[in-house]
């Protein structure tokens, strides 16, 4: 087994990543070497990146489940600055059915959707999220509107530092963006998601264009949006920005958007644990953890 | 065979969400039931304002609609009836003897009666009204606005708060009331409103008399009201919190 140390550069300059190292011919050898993948550490993650990330899980969960306490207290979505009757997009409502019964029905474009036991009606009670989805699992918007505004700033200070540093460490330039060549080959990354084929080798110790472009996404569209879409929604703020409104469509309009926001973060983190289950679940934890990564490298014992 | 694996792993996932459900939810229902972390979250409520008051201009208006952006239905809230005796009296009377006393840390305290209120130079404006709980409607308010009124009581150099008394009592007799910063009732969107959408207010609107503080949430917008006390402290009003749902654990500051 042949292993090799890249050291962290810990003034933030380029990482130095080796070349593959090469795989003693098994005429020069002995014969044990050829029949082992050889593996590389890689210095993947630096300890900004580390501590922002996890320092994103428990605030993203609090903000997500004390945001859906909050959307309780008025389970209905609407386009425009008013919340008026034919303005609506989204219900979660609970309803007596003919035979006596108590149904969740939530109503999107008109459609009506029975979702007893999760939305509009669980347990036993008229609430649209049901209690193990939100802070305080009862219902009382005074005390997660006050969770939901403690994290909210922790999640933008978060946020703020991690984009400065992202920036001038050139971890955006170098990581995150997407190279002309990454962008020609999106359809084979497709391809190769669909079916669950991973990168290995030289290609895993870098972000695929998926990654990329999802990363990148959610870092510099959702999670500005979001803050964005919340701010408009204060009576203060919009009074300081009114063109914040104009952009969104108005402050219902903020409201849903900062919704489906919401909806998106809640897809990308269900998509992101199973990525990192399906791709080898310790070397991607011990990766954010410690920042070292594990890369194998075609040998004759590669497993694909 | 393939069935049962693929009913094992649901089973497992299921599992494992709701393990993590609970551990999340059960942990922050101790944290919210702690005698000390829901102190450390209201401390949010200061840095936000001192925030959103350093990135707004004081005289920063709410945004004005037009007379197509009025809502059809302007939902009524929180008390929608005082319900008391002398309540139905003056509803009985149409309000001609309502009272607006205006008093506490001023030079001349007075009182105007509502017919006197309407003589004064009112301001019409329509403004969207933005609950709590996540509603909003827009309105066509007119009123007195407030800033008129405390000139002519003066207040005094030591008053930093108007605390609004109402008409409306809870189920358990708890009084209604509202406060806020003196600056704010200087703000020109800031009136004692008496009539919405070009009709004199009726009674679950707040009639005779509701306040208007637009750039705030529904819930500061104090309806049935009597008398504006200035005062240094809230501290020993209602439950000391500076209004009837503030002591019910809501935000003093509802800039969001």
């Amino acid at each position: 087994m042949k292993l090799v140390l890249i050291q962290p550069d810990w003034r933030g300059e380029h990482v130095p990543i080796s070349e593959p190292p090469v795989s003693v011919s098994p005429e020069l050898n002995d014969q044990t070497a050829s029949t082992q993948p050889s593996i590389e550490q890689v210095y993947r993650h630096r300890l900004p990146v580390r501590i922002s990330h996890w320092l994103n899980v428990p605030i993203l969960i609090i903000l997500i489940m004390s945001g859906l306490q909050i959307f309780n207290a008025h389970p209905a979505l609407y386009w425009g600055e008013s919340s008026d009757r034919d303005r609506v997009l989204l219900t979660m409502r609970s309803v007596k059915s003919d035979d006596g019964n108590i149904r969740g029905v939530t109503t999107i474009f008109g459609h009506q959707f029975d979702t007893t036991g999760v939305l509009g009606y669980s347990d036993g009670m008229r609430r649209a999220f049901p209690a193990w989805a939100t802070v305080p699992s009862v219902r009382w918007l005074a005390m997660g509107r006050q969770w939901h505004l403690f994290f909210a700033w922790l999640f933008v200070i978060n946020g703020l530092i991690f984009t400065a540093y992202a920036l001038a460490s050139r971890h955006v330039a170098r990581d995150l963006a997407p190279t002309r060549k990454d962008l020609r080959g999106i359809g084979k990354s497709i391809r190769d998601h669909l079916v669950l084929r991973h990168p290995v080798g030289e290609a895993a110790k870098r972000y695929n264009v998926l990654q990329k472009l999802t990363y990148a996404g959610i870092l510099f569209i959702v999670a500005p949006l979001i803050v964005l879409t919340g701010l408009a929604m204060s009576p203060m703020i919009d009074a300081a920005f009114p063109w914040l409104l104009t952009i969104l469509g108005g402050r219902q309009a903020a409201r849903t958007l900062h919704f489906l926001a919401c909806f998106s973060f809640v897809g990308f983190i269900m998509i992101h644990v199973l990525q990192v289950v399906l791709t080898g679940f310790f070397n991607n934890i011990r990766s954010m953890v410690t920042g070292w990564f594990i890369v194998k490298h075609r040998g004759v014992g590669h497993e694909v | 065979m393939k069935y049962k694996r693929a009913m094992g792993r649901r089973g497992f996932l299921k599992g494992t969400l709701g393990a993590a459900s609970l551990v999340v939810v059960s942990g922050c229902d101790n944290l919210t039931q702690s005698s000390w972390f829901p102190s450390i979250l209201s401390k949010t409520e200061r840095l936000t304002e001192a925030a959103q008051r350093a990135v707004t201009s004081k005289n920063a208006l709410a945004k004005e609609y037009g007379e197509a952006d009025i809502s059809a239905v302007f939902p009524a809230n929180g008390s929608i009836d005082p319900g008391t005796e002398q309540y139905a009296e003056h509803v009985a009377r149409n309000f001609s003897e309502w009272m607006l006393e205006v008093s506490g840390l001023v030079k001349m305290p007075r009182s105007w009666s509502l017919a006197a209120l309407k003589e004064l130079p009112f301001r019409t404006q329509i403004t969207r009204h933005d609950c709590v709980e996540g509603w909003s409607a827009i309105g066509k308010w007119t009123g007195v606005p407030i800033s008129d009124l405390l000139r002519e009581v003066e207040p005094l150099p030591n008053a930093r708060y108007a605390v609004f008394h109402c008409a409306d009592v809870d189920d358990e007799g708890i009084a209604y009331y509202e406060s806020m910063a003196v600056a704010d009732c200087y703000h020109p969107q800031t009136i004692l409103a008496y009539e919405l959408n070009g009709a004199p207010l009726d009674i679950p609107h707040g009639a005779p008399l509701r306040l208007r503080f637009e750039r705030q949430l529904g819930y500061k917008h104090a309806k049935y009201v009597m008398k504006i006390e200035l005062v240094d402290s809230l501290a020993d009003i209602g439950g000391g919190k500076g209004g009837y749902w503030e002591d019910q654990g809501y935000e003093w500051y509802a800039g969001i």
